[in-house]
């Protein structure tokens, strides 16, 4: 059976799936959140240079990574938006940036915190930091175009430039230990293997895909609003049954 | 900042989670609550807007 995927890019179609799918990635990542906080506190062992210090990286790299791919998907909805003029991608990308924005402050946060007991300063003007704190100022930037306009097909149009252009930094983010000399250290975790121990692995993993299940869960709540208010001259609306209650 | 310094070698485990994950989690529930309000918020003008269009073809 075909699935006709178009059917669900319609803000009406879409509407009510997200509205079904929402509670299930949210249970999904709460079970993942504490599967992944047991086993990144209570499974894995002390890492023998950094001590416990290590365990922050359960959530910065989590964050880390979320910040740079919801920045992808942002400026590809975006893209998709300005090219197709489709409602529903503009939507999408103004709904992400905000989860977005947060995950590359926990990212920062999270970093200044693990760089304070490792390297002896809260923050250090390295490549891979300079960059994660232009992509937070882009995630920023980005909001505060689209909160500017009025007119929000105008706002959807002007804040997908921003997004697209800003997308270049994402690249130099995840390289930026390669080409540099920097501070921060490169990948752990490479294609070829990894040298981390199987149980930090594990929590990594797991909070990574708690951190995913989380963004999606929230992303899509916050769209369905976004709809709710672009589309509220319409029929199908004024018909949903939260609004004629 | 000495003490500080101290501090978090002597309670790595207690300033691990009060400081990231413990902000983490706080940023994760302020998000989802500004999502919830922003909701009721918007359900409440979209219904607003619809009970001034009934009023509306009423009147007419």
């Amino acid at each position: 059976m075909a699935i006709n995927w178009f059917k669900y890019s319609a803000p009406t179609t879409f509407y009510g799936l997200a509205g079904k799918l929402i509670p299930w990635f949210a249970l999904s990542a709460a079970l993942l959140f504490a599967i992944g906080l047991y086993i990144g506190f209570v499974v894995a062992p002390v890492d023998a240079q950094q001590g416990e210090f290590y365990r922050i990286i359960f959530i910065h790299v989590p964050s880390s990574i979320l910040s740079m791919f919801l920045y992808m998907i942002m400026a590809g909805y975006a893209a998709l938006g300005l090219i197709f003029n489709t409602r529903l991608s503009a939507m999408m990308a103004t709904a992400i940036a905000p989860t977005g924005a947060l995950f590359a402050f926990i990212s920062l946060w999270t970093g200044a915190l693990w760089g304070k007991p490792m390297w002896g300063a809260w923050w250090v003007w390295d490549a891979r930091l300079t960059s994660e704190l232009i992509l937070l100022f882009l995630y920023l930037g980005f909001i505060a175009l689209h909160a500017s306009i009025d007119d929000a097909r105008r706002a959807d149009r002007a804040s997908a430039l921003l997004a697209i252009v800003g997308s270049v930094n994402v690249p130099i983010i995840y390289f930026s230990v390669k080409w540099w000399n920097t501070l921060h250290q490169g990948s752990t975790i490479k294609f070829t293997g990894t040298s981390m121990h199987v149980a930090m692995q594990q929590a990594m993993f797991t909070m990574l895909a708690a951190c995913w299940l989380y963004a999606i869960a929230i992303v899509l709540a916050r769209v369905r609003s976004i709809i709710l208010e672009r589309e509220r001259n319409t029929t199908w609306v004024s018909e949903l049954p939260e609004v004629r209650s | 900042m000495i003490g500080l310094d101290i501090w978090m070698r002597e309670n790595s485990l207690a300033y691990i989670w009060l400081g990231s994950y413990a902000v983490a989690l706080l940023i994760f529930v302020i998000e989802i609550a500004m999502v919830i309000h922003k909701r009721k918020i918007t359900l409440q003008q979209v219904r607003l807007m619809r009970e001034a269009e009934d009023e509306a073809g009423d009147e007419r």
